[in-house]
């Protein structure tokens, strides 16, 4: 799923789910105005169009970001990758425009190699990502990192499968 | 035997295997043939209330583990000798057993044993018998074969510790090197379906008399010892990052080490106790420090750009070895912290990984990746001729006995991070399985 496309649908829909929900509105009113053989336009009803609030437009953001919030890498790599680009831009695009949140960047690597090595990996994977959002304009400030190394799995089949799920950076807010 | 003897037999069985059920498990597999033969006779037992655990059986387990033992099965045993004076010597000697352990029991109080042994050398005991029939008639007195006896009293809580305790002895003698069998190990045990998942353990070398020092819901790691034996230092992430704390393993007193922006990792204590050496990254790349545990002081010892760590104290305190990718792939480096000059130390294969000397320092104990696999090696300092020892699966974390004789480290076994053990010349290989959950990390006291 590609984050930007989300947040694309998101701005489009809205305003139309909006509008959508204003035009029913009259019509059900107009129908009502036939079945009663009322005198025709004695009165209009107008309405507003509902803004969203900004809260809830950063919160709509938050959860499309949360739900795309991890990066993979490669075997002993802590380069991010070119799928993950659009991801990241995502995030820093919301975090420039919301300088208060604050974010921690969680390193972690598969399985293999020892502890003390993929803690080292994990913190190149976690700083890797920050690196790139501050390029993109987000506040060091706004940003910790972590790294967990393989300590966290989020797949226990010890597969190669599993290691590339494992060998991540999770942007959590 | 008689009915009571019976029940009491079973009932101890009984309580033997419950109490084995702590949460790891020996489970042996390989090399229990290959080293010197010895016999550790059943001990008799004078009493009504048989103590719960075999003295013979524990003893005879821990040589078998330094892998310098081949212990004869008591089925092969041609005699059950309770002394030396009972010992027919060419019998023993037919089964090529070099020495024997004899001993006797007695209940002498409620909860109160008396244990007596002795260490017998075969070959001196069967030129004594000789010289003592050539002798007939006279009293030769010679006892240079018994090699060791001893008489204790003990209680019932403390047979599985004296076992240990008959195991030095008889290591020591045999071997002119001291046991490490009343050392202890700890570990992290990891049960994903606990409240608490991450659990920071101390236990016998053995597995046995488990106890659980710290329960977290964060990940725990490293574990060092201190050089006397009685903290530990550990890595935290209870405050989601990661810091260095040192406990009292007997008071639980916990006092803060390190807590800088990103890693506070790997801490090791020096062998005098008075620094820990440590990672951290707080000036930007993954770095080894030193630091005065007395006052906090920090000395950075690394700065490279690369990733550098793992690092691990030579024997006198005056070199550090550590893992580096500076020249490309991971690789050990050791040094020198008076003159800081830095040497390469390992060249063979793709990668060598969490390096630590020997207790003699002549040789180096390692993680070595070959063609992908992770498997714990050992390289002399002075040849560099590198043995690979282990063909498990995703060794890490090696951990020497303090007086070498053994390595205890991870493994992966059936998708399942367990503990194994590796004597030092790889002929005796055992693993040592949680009960339920993965075991990770685990460090070799010092000599307690």
């Amino acid at each position: 799923m590609k984050l930007n496309k989300v947040l694309k649908g998101l701005l489009i829909a809205l305003p139309v789910l909006t509008l959508a929900a204003c035009s029913s509105t009259s019509s059900t009113d107009q129908s009502g105005a036939d079945t009663s053989s009322m005198p025709q336009e004695t009165v209009q009803v107008e309405t507003v169009e509902k803004v969203v609030s900004p809260a809830e437009q950063m919160r709509q953001k938050l959860e499309a970001l949360r739900q795309e919030n991890t990066i993979y890498f490669d075997f002993d790599k802590a380069t991010v990758r070119p799928e993950f680009i659009e991801t990241l831009q995502a995030h820093g695009a919301f975090l420039t425009s919301n300088p208060s949140v604050r974010i921690t960047v969680e390193g972690h690597s598969d399985e293999r190699g020892t502890p003390e090595y993929n803690i080292a990996l994990g913190e190149r994977r976690a700083v890797a990502v920050v690196q790139y959002l501050q390029n993109l304009g987000v506040s060091s400030g706004q940003i910790s990192t972590v790294s967990y190394g393989e300590e966290k799995p989020v797949d226990m089949s010890r597969s190669e499968a599993g290691f590339a799920k494992n060998r991540r950076a999770v942007l959590v807010y | 035997m008689n009915i009571v003897k019976l029940i009491g037999l079973v009932l101890a069985a009984l309580l033997f295997s419950s109490q084995a059920k702590a949460s790891l498990e020996i489970v042996i597999t390989g090399g229990i043939d290959s080293g010197r033969p010895i016999a550790i006779v059943p001990f008799t037992f004078k009493g009504a209330t048989l103590p719960q655990q075999r003295l013979d059986e524990i003893i005879a387990a821990d040589l078998m583990r330094s892998g310098k033992f081949s212990p004869l099965a008591n089925i092969k045993m041609p005699q059950r000798p309770q002394s030396a004076e009972q010992i027919d010597y060419a019998a023993w000697a037919r089964e090529g057993v070099e020495a024997i352990v004899v001993g006797q029991i007695t209940e002498v109080g409620i909860d109160r044993y008396t244990v007596n042994f002795e260490l017998v050398d075969v070959l001196k005991g069967s030129n004594t018998a000789n010289r003592q029939a050539l002798n007939a008639g006279r009293l030769t007195g010679s006892m240079e074969h018994i090699l060791d006896s001893r008489e204790t009293t003990i209680n019932g809580s403390q047979f599985r510790q004296y076992a240990h305790r008959i195991s030095d002895i008889v290591y020591e003698k045999l071997t002119g090197e001291r046991g490490a069998f009343l050392t202890k190990i700890a570990y992290v045990l990891v049960n994903r379906k606990l409240e608490f998942p991450y659990q920071l353990v101390v236990a016998d070398y053995d597995g046995a008399n488990e106890q659980i020092l710290l329960r977290s819901k964060e990940p725990l790691m490293s574990p060092s010892w201190s050089p006397d034996g009685t903290k530990l230092a550990y890595v935290t992430f209870e405050k989601r990052q990661s810091q260095i704390y040192i406990q009292d393993i007997y008071t639980g007193r916990r006092t803060i080490l390190s807590s800088t922006p990103g890693i506070n990792g790997a801490p090791v204590w020096s062998p005098d106790g008075k620094t820990m050496a440590m990672v951290l990254s707080k000036d930007g790349n993954t770095e080894i420090y030193t630091m005065d545990v007395a006052t906090k002081a920090l000395t950075r010892i690394t700065n490279h750009r690369a990733i550098d760590t793992e690092p691990s104290w030579s024997p006198d305190g005056k070199e550090l070895l550590f893992s580096s990718e500076r020249g490309g792939n991971p690789q050990l480096y050791s040094v020198n912290l008076l003159t800081g000059t830095t040497r390469r130390l390992t060249f063979e294969g793709e990668m060598n990984l969490a390096g630590s000397f020997m207790p003699d320092g002549s040789s180096v104990v390692m993680v070595n990746r070959t063609r992908g696999q992770y498997h714990i090696a050992k390289m002399d300092r002075q040849t560099r001729f590198l043995q690979v020892l282990t063909k498990t699966n995703l060794d890490e974390s090696p951990s020497v006995a303090p007086n070498g004789s053994m390595i205890i480290y991870s493994t992966m076994h059936d998708a399942t991070q367990v503990l194994a053990l590796v004597s030092m010349d790889g002929r005796f290989k055992a693993r040592l399985p949680a009960v339920d959950g993965q075991v990770k990390s685990p460090a070799w006291s010092p000599f307690l």
